[in-house]
């Protein structure tokens, strides 16, 4: 069966001061599992979630979702590929604050046509995700964004992300701001909304306890190679 | 429409520095078409210093000349025309009416000036207002005076008070043996009928009556005595005149011109006025320049602000990014919020500047005689307050591609 998910060959280093190197030989995710990544600070995590996203693309070597080869991808159309199929969580700052919890999480379908034609009725769908994520909807429609807890701030991200059912979601250290309690909560509607949405999940964490429930684990530094050209590249992007 | 919303939404975040920038540039703009009204307003004053007046004569000398003289009271006549070519010019049977000026003697820095009571009827400025009297009336004696408004403010002159003339512009040596009376006072009109003392031609030749080439004479004549003698005026400096038919105001310009008795000069006050304003308009230029400038500046503190902001809004960047924002959307933000600040800059420009117009208008109108007009903008005005706006939208794009550039190489990284 073809992966959902395949990387191949990829090689990419970003460009001027930083002098960081990635190279994937080999990765590939199935519709609907549910990956777990493990990688510490400087295992290239945010650089490799970055190309699966197509922010970046590879200097060498292929992303391919469900069959669209992500380099191939003029990069306007790269951007509209990723609005329509890749819902998005990261560690923190995941919500302008300036919108309402309801605008940041309407805001994917601005840029994702396909996503907007899924969902009827934007408006009610993001409150039926909310309140499945554990969110009360006068909070989601009134409350300032600024004032949310981090626990909360979190799901709104997560509702932004599943709404109008993208095919892949993204998770960036979803996790790594909360409390113990508050990390299992989230992590556990992460998974049953992911699930409900019929969604591939890829999640990195440096935190091994989080991996229990994901259908396979990998670690960051078996599957990709970091290389460093500069001394300055301990402060670089991780 | 979403890039407008999130535009608004993240003006609205920072409301206190957009605030203060829309603020500048607004000032400035309003700066800038107040300078562009007081600089109109002045022309138009300034053009309408004399109107109804369809010739000024005097004798040959230069265009300007004759009008700085003759109707600002600036400098001096190089020679007089004498009464007989005078009355020659006012037999003309195109003329209609002619009002002698006879200028040279002075009233503590007020220029006197000797005319008929004609004067009052036939000098209009501002597009035919007529010149009206604050209180009393033209003067009937001898030596009845009327004085400017400037001149009653000035010298706090009241009706029935006493002045005397100098001899001369600047001189000490005053024609005190024959006093004038005050028996009217004009309303301030904006023009330099306001710092002028109105004397009668033939008071102007009773107090000269004992004078002899430049000095008092050994033997005085009296004030009663001078009112027994002949009058008659031996010149005049310049004439106003107006003619039948403005047909016939280039016919008559010429006869005079050619007029073999004397050499004599007549113009059209609005060509010398335009032609005078020319002169001047390099002040004008340079006002423009200043407030275009200022304008500048405020634009430029507009992108200051923009620069200084982007750093810390990457991570909004990123994650418009990350949500399917293309880096066009990221540069589209950026100038679509230096747009609405520009224009909601010269909006409130616009509205400062009516505001103030409308609250200082009557003051500038009665200080300096300068009429502002209360109108809408001219297509010009709009063209400029276009410009800002545009010019507000192009030097974004330095900001704006920067933010460009910066979304594209952070990538996802929310750099904390």
């Amino acid at each position: 069966m073809r992966p959902f998910l395949s990387l191949k060959d990829l090689q990419f280093e970003w460009q001027g001061r930083t002098g960081f190197a990635l190279s994937v030989p080999e990765l590939s995710v199935a519709e609907g599992e549910k990956l777990f990544l493990l990688g510490e600070s400087g295992s290239g995590k945010s650089t490799l979630l970055s190309l699966i996203c197509g922010i970046i693309t590879a200097d060498a070597g292929h992303v391919q979702i469900d069959g669209t080869d992500l380099g191939a991808l003029r990069p306007a159309a790269r951007d509209a590929f990723r609005a329509d199929h890749i819902g998005v969580i990261f560690q923190m700052f995941n919500l302008l604050p300036y919108a309402s919890p309801l605008e940041n999480i309407l805001l994917p379908l601005s840029f994702a046509k396909l996503r907007r034609q899924r969902v009827e009725n934007p408006k009610e769908e993001a409150l039926r995700l909310t309140s499945a994520l554990g969110l009360a909807p006068e909070l989601v429609e009134q409350a300032d964004t600024r004032e949310l807890s981090i626990g909360q701030q979190q799901r709104v991200a997560a509702a932004r992300a599943l709404l109008g059912r993208p095919r892949l979601i993204v998770a960036d250290e979803p996790t790594s701001a909360l409390d113990a309690t508050a990390q299992a909560a989230f992590l556990d509607v992460l998974m049953t909304q992911t699930q409900a949405a019929g969604a591939t999940l890829i999640m990195v964490s440096h935190d091994e306890r989080l991996a229990q429930a994901f259908d396979r684990c990998l670690d960051l530094s078996e599957i990709a190679e970091v290389t460093r050209t500069s001394p300055r590249a301990m402060g670089g992007p991780l | 429409m979403i890039l407008l919303r999130l535009a608004v939404k993240s003006l609205l975040s920072r409301g206190l520095t957009v605030g203060l920038t829309i603020f500048a540039i607004a000032l400035s703009v309003a700066l800038f078409l107040g300078v562009e009204k007081i600089r109109t307003g002045a022309k138009a004053s300034f053009a309408d210093t004399i109107s109804g007046t369809d010739l000024i004569m005097g004798a040959r000398s230069g265009g300007i000349q004759l009008l700085l003289y003759s109707v600002f009271r600036v400098g001096n006549a190089t020679n007089n025309v004498t009464w007989q070519s005078y009355q020659d010019i006012a037999a003309r049977p195109e003329v209609d009416w002619i009002v002698p000026l006879s200028l040279g003697d002075s009233h503590r820095g007020f220029r006197v000036l000797g005319t008929t009571e004609a004067f009052f009827e036939r000098y209009k400025y501002r597009g035919g207002r007529d010149v009206d009297f604050a209180q009393g009336a033209v003067f009937d004696d001898l030596f009845d005076a009327v004085v400017g408004a400037d001149v009653a403010a000035e010298l706090n002159y009241a009706l029935n008070d006493e002045i005397v003339v100098a001899h001369g512009v600047a001189s000490f040596t005053e024609h005190d043996d024959k006093p004038f009376r005050i028996k009217g006072i004009l309303q301030k009109t904006g023009t330099p009928v306001d710092r002028t003392v109105f004397v009668s031609l033939q008071a102007i030749e009773a107090i000269h009556i004992d004078w002899q080439g430049g000095g008092r004479s050994q033997t005085p004549i009296s004030a009663e005595d001078a009112r027994k003698m002949d009058l008659t005026p031996k010149a005049v400096t310049a004439a106003l005149i107006g003619t039948q038919s403005r047909l016939q105001i280039f016919g008559l310009q010429r006869w005079i011109n050619d007029y073999s008795e004397e050499p004599l000069l007549a113009i059209l006050p609005g060509v010398a006025l335009s032609e005078l304003w020319n002169l001047i308009g390099v002040a004008e230029a340079a006002l423009l320049a200043v407030s275009v400038m200022v304008v500048v500046t405020a634009l430029l503190g507009m992108v200051a602000m923009i620069f200084s902001g982007l750093n810390e809004r990457r991570r909004e960047m990123a994650l418009l990014r990350a949500i399917g924002a293309k880096p066009r959307t990221i540069l589209g933000l950026l100038m679509t919020e230096a747009t609405l600040m520009s224009l909601l800059a010269v909006v409130l420009g616009v509205g400062l500047l009516y505001t103030g117009l409308f609250l200082a208008r009557s003051y500038v109108d009665a200080a300096f005689g300068l009429y502002l007009e209360i109108s809408l903008p001219t297509a010009r005005e709009y063209l400029v307050l276009c410009a800002v706006v545009c010019a507000g939208t192009i030097v974004s794009l330095l900001p704006a591609l920067r933010a460009y550039r910066l979304s594209l190489s952070d990538g996802m990284q929310l750099r904390l």
